[in-house]
């Protein structure tokens, strides 16, 4: 990549990325530890500071490009994903990041949210889920468990909700990852797999919105529940889990189960290795599933198949017209076919 | 061949209407005859006439498919109001047509078509060939179906084969009538076909088998001949609307330095715009067929703010899904073209039928205070120069413009005179150099009031825009009251200096008369016509014909001062007129109106300015 340079030369750091303006989440808010992951790795990444764009939609996630000292455009509600796509699709030497929550991606930007995984342009999708509308003040929304009790829905909802994995696996989307917003090493190892990635690299993370949803993921991230119920994934490793890595993933028939290493008859060799680049979505969809009391919440990149860009085939296809086509010009355009003169 | 041609009569312009099932292959007919017209030096203009469905249930008035061609050697600027010849494949497009075709139009059909079963299906009680429901026609009957099979009888072809020509069957009959050549068509064969030199062989077979039939039945008392018309000397083609707008893009890419950046949805009757800028990625054109109308739009908006000439298609249903982010485009003061190929509405309405009545939604109809540039192509031809004027405006004056456009010119075509790129003006961008110390996201033009452009990836210029309100000058975010007020009036002075860059509105006519009729976008064929056949006869008539509309030219008020009456005439219920009511509340303003998904006539036209001149 042309733009990748040495990041030393660039002499960047995270204060080039810090903006002038106010924060304004909410104090506790989780949006503020993922502002700080993106401002650590930003600089780390080999790539001219001009050279990056951050873009939303609407929702207390989406304030965060005017927090960025980056180009940004904070967009319309639910639409971010087609903002990106038209800036990538322009200037693909851009690094793109876009910045959406629940209610942007999975509600009224669904549709969105489908098309851009199918497409693949290599954009870094951070979804910020926190079950619930903020900046609206306390609705549900399309992830929020079935029968909570919001401000519209006080006999509590009465809808499934979407779980986000599921629906990028499920339209083609070829990188998932799944972190959590009181992991700030995770977040910050994660978001640098997503921005290395060539790719619509979508990583849900779980916030945590302290005034109308607060302790949603509170089975995840609790000091006493945190380690039955997280698994961390990393390619090429078992898929352990547990205070001291002794619980493990284990393929039994056609479903995923959770059992305890070295009971049962059950040895490491019988715990499922992850493997995030095979092209199958079998067992990829079964981990992004997977939730508590049951199973452990599986974090960490659980897909990343490589795959051509959606802007690679635009821009190739454009240097192979160049090169083919007969018209060298718009003249040349307009005087083809039948013409006749008058003299 | 050996022709005993008859009596050649003189026309000063004709209009031929071809007519058959949707599958009866009308376009294709009707895109040969002009251009075999283009070759004969005459100007003219076509309108194809199709139905929503692509196949509705053949013989049925529903599944009938036309196309009409008006030509002549004097200037022709519609496609025609009613048909001196009409060719009716079979009794539904006969039924259909009925009511196209004057009193005396000469009638050509398949007698074949003209059986019991046919007649049922397009709702004939009785044969109209022997009732007297052509009286006054001169009726041609042949029967195409026979002699096409007749003609091709010696190459083998299978009935289904053999029978598809007809349409070309009809086609020598026409240009028989015409006495045009075909050679130009035959090499159109050569080429079309050049995988498959049996079908050459028989649709070279068919033509000349009609063209001969007409030669040997001796039917035609006379035939016709329309001699070349007063062209300017140059290089023409043929174009449609829609055509002529890609093309203007492209036109405006190469003058800007700009590429393409398209983000559009498929929908009728805008699609081709996407179709034909798709096929030109050797322009560096972008083109990316969104999941749906708003994705359209905002990636387009994305490609903007990268530094794209940014373009989005669509038709009226479109461009209500699109209003918000326009909004967006408003207040983040980007450079984008939005076309709206008109269609007849409410709701889906009527897809393939044209109308002008999207003005007030380009107007006004979106969320705030929202002021953008609206502007009306005349003609298919004017399509490319009104695309192009679009594109110069939003780059230079870094706001959206809406290009207002409609399926009648949208896929109806005439003559284009080709233009070199070179001689178009020039489009510059107020784009920002690198490390510009001085840049401020707000900061403006002092005389167009424009922010200027500061693209991704330039060292220096790092900024945020978006949806909410922006400071002056720093763009940073901003709730507050005065501020606000402010930046509503930049807003709309921005679009108002733009008076200052575009052409003075001409008068066609007299600069006093009795009348001026005004009209906007694509009436303008049918109203020229009419008025210089008025002023021709004496009477005290002038057109005013608008295409930028939002700002108004600034002569606007001073023209509508000097005449007596003031008549609005378009294709809806009265929106520009009241448009201008609200702008010039001093003048009183007559309308005229029709909305019946069809153009102007211009008889009605005529009628109409009589009427009100005798009253």
């Amino acid at each position: 990549m042309e733009n990748i340079v040495d990041t030393k030369t660039l002499n960047i750091t995270k204060k080039d990325f810090e903006s002038d303006q106010m924060v304004k989440w909410c104090p506790g808010c989780g949006d503020h530890a993922i502002l700080r992951a993106v401002e650590n790795i930003f600089p780390e990444l080999g790539i001219p500071k001009e050279d990056f764009v951050v873009v939303s939609g609407i929702g207390c996630s989406s304030r965060f490009p005017y927090y960025m000292n980056t180009y940004g455009v904070h967009g319309i509600h639910g639409r971010a994903a087609a903002l990106a796509t038209g800036i990538k699709l322009t200037n693909p030497k851009l690094s793109v990041w876009m910045i959406s929550g629940d209610g942007d991606s999975m509600a009224i930007g669904g549709n969105h949210f489908i098309h851009i995984a199918r497409r693949n342009p290599d954009i870094n999708y951070l979804m910020f889920n926190n079950k619930i509308y903020g900046l609206t003040k306390g609705q549900y929304s399309p992830t929020t468990p079935h029968g909570s009790k919001t401000k519209t829905s006080p006999q509590g909802t009465f809808e499934a909700p979407f779980n986000p994995g599921e629906l990028v696996i499920g339209a083609q989307g070829k990188f998932f990852a799944r972190v959590i917003d009181t992991n700030l090493k995770l977040m910050s190892h994660v978001f640098k797999e997503a921005a290395e990635f060539k790719g619509t690299s979508i990583v849900e993370i779980l916030a945590n919105c302290v005034i109308f949803q607060n302790k949603i993921h509170s089975l995840i991230t609790s000091k006493e529940t945190k380690n039955d119920n997280q698994l961390i994934l990393e390619a090429g490793k078992p898929m352990l889990f547990g205070s001291d890595n002794q619980k493990g993933i284990v393929l039994e028939g056609t479903h995923l189960i959770a059992v305890e290493v070295g009971k049962d008859g059950v040895s490491i060799d019988d715990v499922l290795v992850h493997d995030p680049g095979k092209a199958d979505p079998g067992i990829h969809m079964m981990l992004a599933s997977m939730s508590p009391p049951e199973m452990p919440s599986a974090l960490g990149v659980i897909r990343a198949v490589k795959s051509q860009t959606f802007e690679d085939q635009v821009w190739d296809s454009i240097e192979h017209e160049k090169v083919s086509s007969p018209f060298k010009s718009v003249d040349d355009l307009l005087n083809s076919g039948n013409t006749w003169e008058i003299d | 061949m050996i022709s005993k041609k008859n009596k050649v009569v003189e026309l000063e312009h004709a209009v031929i209407r071809f007519a058959g099932d949707s599958g009866d292959g009308m376009q294709l007919t009707g895109s040969l005859f002009s251009d075999s017209t283009a070759f004969a030096g005459n100007d003219f203009a076509t309108f194809p006439d199709y139905p929503a469905e692509i196949r509705a249930p053949q013989g049925t008035v529903a599944g009938v498919s036309g196309f009409q061609i008006h030509f002549g050697h004097t200037d022709i600027h519609t496609s025609g109001d009613l048909a001196d010849v009409l060719i009716a494949m079979n009794p539904a497009s006969l039924k259909a047509n009925m009511r196209w075709i004057t009193n005396e139009a000469i009638i050509i059909v398949d007698t074949d078509e003209f059986i019991d079963k046919n007649f049922a299906k397009a709702g004939y009680v009785t044969n109209p060939l022997s009732d007297e429901s052509l009286a006054g026609h001169q009726v041609i009957s042949a029967p195409i179906t026979t002699l096409t099979r007749e003609a091709v009888k010696d190459l083998n072809l299978d009935n289904k084969t053999a029978q598809k020509s007809k349409n070309m069957f009809a086609l020598g009959l026409v240009f028989y009538m015409f006495n045009r050549d075909f050679k130009g068509t035959f090499s159109f064969f050569e080429s079309k076909f050049k995988e498959n030199p049996l079908i050459i062989k028989a649709n070279k077979a068919v033509l000349e088998a009609g063209y001969n039939f007409g030669d040997t039945i001796e039917a035609f008392a006379f035939t016709f001949k329309v001699e070349p018309a007063p062209l300017a000397v140059g290089k023409y083609r043929n174009v449609t609307g829609n055509l002529a707008t890609a093309w203007g893009f492209l036109a405006a890419s190469e003058r800007s330095g700009r590429n393409i950046f398209l983000g559009s949805y498929p929908i009728t009757p805008a699609s081709e715009i996407l179709q034909e800028l798709s096929k030109h990625k050797e322009f560096t054109a972008i083109t990316f067929q969104a999941e749906d109308e708003i994705a359209g739009i905002v990636s387009t908006i994305g490609a903007s703010f990268a530094g794209a000439l940014p373009i989005t298609t669509t038709s009226g249903p479109g461009l209500s899904l699109k209003s918000e982010a326009i909004g967006l485009a408003v207040i983040t003061e980007l450079p984008i073209v939005i076309v709206d190929v008109q269609r007849g509405g409410p709701s889906t309405g009527l897809p393939t039928k044209s109308e002008q009545s999207d003005l007030m939604q380009a107007l006004f109809g979106r969320n705030g205070e929202s002021p953008v540039i609206v502007m009306a192509a005349s003609s298919a031809a004017d399509c490319f120069y009104s695309a192009f004027e679009a594109s110069k405006l939003t780059l230079e004056h870094m706001t959206p413009v809406i290009l207002l456009t409609d399926g009648s010119i949208a896929n109806g075509s005439e003559v284009f005179k080709i233009p070199k790129i070179s001689d178009l003006p020039k489009i510059t961008p107020p784009l920002v150099k690198p490390n510009d110390a001085n840049y401020k996201p707000y900061a403006r033009d002092n005389q167009k009031l424009s922010r200027s452009w500061a693209l991704p990836g330039t060292e220096g210029l790092r900024h945020r825009i978006g949806g909410l309100e922006k400071e002056d000058i720093t763009g940073n975010v901003s709730m507050d009251p005065l501020n606000h007020q402010r930046m509503s009036e930049l807003r709309e002075e921005k679009i108002k200096r733009v008076a200052n860059y575009i052409p003075k509105q001409e008068v066609i006519g007299a600069d006093e008369a009795d009348i001026l009729f005004v009209s906007w976008g694509g009436t303008y064929g049918v109203l020229l016509t009419a008025i210089e056949r008025l002023i021709a006869e004496g009477k005290s008539v002038s057109l005013a014909h608008f295409k930028y509309i939002m700002p108004l030219p600034k002569n606007t008020k001073e023209i509508f001062s000097r005449y007596k009456r003031i008549v609005v005439c378009e294709l809806n219920m009265g929106q520009f007129v009241n448009y201008l009511r609200m702008q010039f509340p001093e003048f009183s303003y007559g309308q005229y109106n029709k909305i019946q998904g069809l153009p102007f006539m211009v008889t009605e036209i005529v009628d109409k300015v009589n009427e009100l001149l005798n009253e």
